[in-house]
């Protein structure tokens, strides 16, 4: 498990070194020239991955504001069986751009940013791999974001096609302009595609080349795994939906025929190439999240990840297994037989690595000493959410149980369960946990449970009425439904304002946190892990000097120090420059 | 994981005889709770209205057993924890330091295996007794036959899965178009914007789109087809209870897919051929249809408060239409004012041009 980069770094690198220690890493080993210190730099074209990371999230979470929105319109429409309060065409509007702009505004881009913030901090790197590319990927997302929410005042409105965009609808472009919702939205779908390409690009190489010396695979957090898992699945499949964005756009702009039935082509090869990357898009959400939980449970229970090895092994596996899943989204699309039974059987497979990690969370929790701080009850609520979402997964996999509930509200409830449920609460728990890190400042722990209790109440209440509803027979994307389905709803409609207004607790927490809160400290939690190592917020380069990692990442409750700056793993005295963690997680004096 | 029988007994060491017979006691009652909600499970499905309902109703309540046992099991360990292993509040002290215990690790793995091989090969064998078919046709007289036997219905009823009398009718015609269904009986040449069939025989399909992709879903018969455009797919099933049901489109197919609904009636063979005798005297004439009403109606209005459409097809003109659409009955019974709907005109949807 040696990494052949790391025995290039001298151990006894010294404070005041230069850049050539380090030859094929980081170029921007220099604090960064001219860049501005003060909230200035979250709006300059900074190079920092602790900067970009920030960018990323907050962007992000302006987008799922926004979203968030539109889905209150969408349910404020829902609320009665008729189509009243906006018409027909804005509803359907209306969901599509809800569905691009939470996955392509919020989650990816979200995601992104903690990958970004966290992973060169846990592998003990001074920034990630490319750091200027990590500042283009970054930049694109406002740009897209920007083209996507043009789409809105552009003539004829926003895309109406859902965001599938399958194919005959997207290309029926009733206002025959070249410029459309429509076509906006595919460029913005491939803008995307290339931004998050990149990023997968900088990840990868940084997790594979960056690592601190002795951070062997093993040693490796397993957010850091996590994160891994998901950016190789972008590489693999991302150039899927691209190409599929673009030939649409080809069809709808100049009039190529690759999936205009009435030309010849096949819109149901679309559906292939969507959901070839639009199903494993699902693990590269939910994979950090999980890695996410594998780092939380661990510190406030005070326990060791329990089943490290395998927790770690079980995400690629999944990385593995999610390729080979995505007939499951057609089952109803005339998919022949075999093909239905053939991905029935992949798709449960999925269940097993899933559920390892699930048992291995719960034994880690079962027997610690928790502490219930709102990181941990995010945490715990959102290893709820996906515990259901994953045992309503299984019943979607099982073919004749789909051919009912495919494309009904019991889908979208699934699917919402697992993405506002388990990554959005995932979300809310990383904030928690690492907002000491980032900010230097403590948060209010009273606003931050009042934002997990509305939350975790929301979240059910909008989402749990979808899975009878979608029983009972009604389908998705529909702006007015029959009576029968109107009770619940109305209980789905009063939890989504309920989810809305949850927001408002955490917006008051963070901005308020991070002007006035109490100072943090390096390591508020107690947790063990490079990033804990250093100052709150983290200087410019992370480390003065490349820690040295000598112990597996959960050391609660041994004698392990994590790190040491000699190689071989005796303490020496702790230096200034060189952070040692021991066995109760306490930095070294600074 | 590097001592492993060390840790097993540690494990062995936390369990003694009482906590073994409250863990036993736990799991049956989780069974009990478990197999509760698979019973409840059939009462959260629309009525069982074809021969496939019955099988997809006992395969979800199944599903719903094993994973309300599991979810029981996960969340109420997680809960007891919750309560009962918090730290005291000045306590920093750490847990136990197991990191990991390679039984416990084998057996739910093991399990969750087992578990997923039996809920596979349940679906598997419901869904060779389903015989839904996709497009291809030979395959659905080979399912066809090995079906005929392998229903299980209940014990007092016969279905004529009419594999000698019907072999030979045409199938009925489904055209979906945006946003219409139309149902042609070819050999009766009757069209319809009703569906009706007669209770207890092989209904055979040919679905046909006109325009865009639509789903052919009857929640009640637990079937769902995919209309692609280019393609006449074979479809079957079998209705078994008397009685109107909703048919919807499943597959989003633009502006007014939430109106694209219409109704399914099952009846009786006498019925049914009367129906079709009454229908087939009936001269043609345009059916009501809720996107082309909607439609016009926003046409005529100077503002538009919505964004661009489809122009509908106009509405269909069959023999029979059902004239009530609870969709289109409830904007009627408001406040006219309230429902004022505008558009923008369309432009033309010919994609030629």
């Amino acid at each position: 498990m040696s990494n052949s980069t790391l025995e290039k770094r001298r151990p006894d690198q010294g404070p005041d070194q230069q850049p050539d220690q380090e030859p094929k890493t980081s170029p921007s080993q220099q604090p960064e020239p001219n860049a501005p210190d003060n909230w200035r730099r979250f709006f300059s074209f900074s190079t920092d991955h602790k900067v970009i990371g920030i960018q990323y999230i907050v962007t992000g979470f302006a987008f799922f504001l926004f979203g968030g929105l539109l889905a209150m319109v969408m349910r404020g429409e829902l609320i009665t069986p008729e189509a009243d309060l906006v018409d027909r065409t804005v509803y359907n509007g209306l969901f599509t751009m809800h569905g691009t702009i939470m996955l392509f505004m919020w989650t990816f881009p979200m995601l992104n940013g903690l990958a970004n913030y966290l992973v060169p901090l846990m592998i003990g790197a001074r920034d990630m791999a490319f750091p200027k590319l990590n500042a283009i990927a970054f930049w694109m997302v406002p740009v897209f974001g920007v083209i996507l929410v043009a789409s809105f005042f552009v003539p004829g409105g926003p895309s109406q096609s859902g965001w599938w965009a399958y194919p005959p609808v997207s290309l029926q472009n009733p206002t025959g302009n070249l410029i459309n919702g429509q076509s906006l939205w595919l460029v913005a779908i491939a803008l995307s595609g290339v931004s998050s390409i990149m990023g997968a690009v900088n990840i990868v190489t940084t997790i594979f080349r960056m690592r601190a010396p002795g951070m062997g695979w093993f040693k490796m957090p397993a957010f850091v795994w996590t994160v891994l898992s998901a950016q190789l699945i972008q590489l693999i499949g991302l150039p899927a939906l691209t190409a599929g964005a673009v030939m649409l756009l080809f069809d709808l702009t100049v009039g190529t025929s690759f999936f205009d039935p009435t030309k010849g082509g096949d819109p149901v090869l679309y559906q292939h190439f969507f959901w070839f990357y639009s199903h494993p898009a699902v693990y590269v959400i939910v994979l950090p999240i999980f890695g996410i939980f594998s780092e939380i449970f661990p510190v406030y229970a005070r326990k060791p990840l329990f089943g490290y090895r395998v927790v770690a092994i079980s995400s690629l596996l999944i990385t593995g297994l999610s390729g080979v899943v995505w007939v499951h989204h057609m089952f109803a699309s005339g998919t022949p037989s075999w093909m239905r039974m053939a991905f029935m059987f992949s798709t449960m497979a999925i269940s097993i690595p899933t559920g390892i990690k699930v048992f291995a969370w719960v034994a880690t929790v079962w027997g610690g000493k928790l502490r219930l701080t709102t990181g941990m009850l995010f945490a715990l609520g959102g290893l709820f959410m996906f515990l259901f979402s994953g045992i309503t997964g299984i019943m979607l996999s099982s073919v004749p149980f789909d051919i009912h509930v495919n494309n009904t509200y019991f889908v979208v409830g699934h699917f919402h369960y697992v993405i506002n449920g388990a990554v959005v609460m995932g979300f809310y728990a990383a904030i928690y946990h690492w907002f000491p890190k980032m900010t230097g400042r403590m948060y209010y722990e009273g606003l931050g449970k009042l934002h997990f209790a509305l939350t975790f109440i929301g979240v059910n209440l909008i989402f749990l009425p979808m899975h009878p509803l979608g029983l009972m027979g009604m389908p998705r994307r529909v702006a007015s439904y029959d009576p029968e389905f109107a009770f619940w709803n109305v209980i789905a409609s009063l939890g989504g304002f309920l989810l809305g207004v949850s927001t408002l607790p955490f917006l008051l927490n963070m901005l308020s946190s991070w002007t006035r809160g109490e100072e943090a400290g390096d390591n508020p939690w107690r947790a063990i892990g490079l990033e804990w190592l250093v100052s709150s917020p983290p200087p410019h380069e992370n480390f003065e000097e490349i820690p040295i990692v000598i112990s597996p990442p959960y050391g609660y409750g041994s004698d392990e120090p994590l790190v040491s700056n000699h190689p071989g793993g005796t303490f020496a005295e702790p230096s200034k420059s060189t952070p040692v963690a021991n066995l109760s997680g306490e930095s070294n004096p600074s | 994981m590097n001592t492993g029988q060390e840790r097993t007994s540690d494990l062995a060491r936390v369990l003694n005889w009482r906590q073994i017979i409250n863990l036993t006691g736990l799991a049956i009652a989780n069974l009990l709770i478990s197999l509760w909600m698979g019973q409840q499970a059939y009462s959260w499905m629309p009525p069982q209205a074809s021969a496939e309902s019955i099988l997809v109703d006992k395969l979800f309540s199944f599903m719903t057993a094993v994973g309300t046992f599991i979810f029981i099991g996960v969340i109420g360990t997680l809960l007891y924890s919750m309560l009962f292993q918090r730290a005291a509040k000045y306590d920093p002290s750490d847990g136990p330091p197991i990191e990991g215990n390679v039984k416990l690790e084998i057996i739910w793995t093991v399990v969750p295996i087992m578990l997923v091989i039996w809920i596979g090969f349940v679906s598997y064998q419901t869904y060779d007794q389903m015989s839904i078919l996709g497009p291809s046709v030979a395959q659905e007289m080979k399912r066809e036959m090995k079906e005929a036997g392998t229903v299980p219905l209940e014990p007092t009823r016969t279905v004529n899965t009419g594999a000698e009398e019907t072999a030979n009718e045409p199938p009925i015609e489904v055209r979906s178009r945006q946003w219409a269904w139309e149902f042609r009986y070819p050999q009766e040449n009757v069209s319809s914007t009703e569906l009706h069939l007669p209770v207890d025989q092989r209904a055979k399909f040919r679905l046909v789109s006109e325009d865009v992709i639509h789903g052919f879903y009857i929640p009640a018969f637990r079937v769902k087809q995919d209309i692609i455009p280019g393609k006449a797919i074979n479809f079957s099933f079998t209705p078994i209870k008397e009685g109107r049901y909703r048919l919807r489109d499943s597959l989003y197919s633009g502006t007014y897919f939430a109106a694209n609904q219409t109704d399914v009636v099952v009846e009786s063979e006498a019925d049914y051929q009367q129906w079709l005798q009454t229908a087939a005297n009936t001269p043609p004439s345009p059916a009501e249809n809720v996107a082309d009403s909607e439609f016009s109606r926003a046409e005529k209005n100077a503002v538009s408060l919505g964004w661009a459409t489809v122009r509908p097809a106009p509405a269909p003109i069959v023999n029979y239409s059902n004239k009530q659409i609870p969709d289109k009955q409830i904007p009627d019974k408001q406040d006219p004012n309230k429902q004022i709907k505008k558009q923008t005109p369309r432009l033309e949807k010919n994609p030629d041009e």
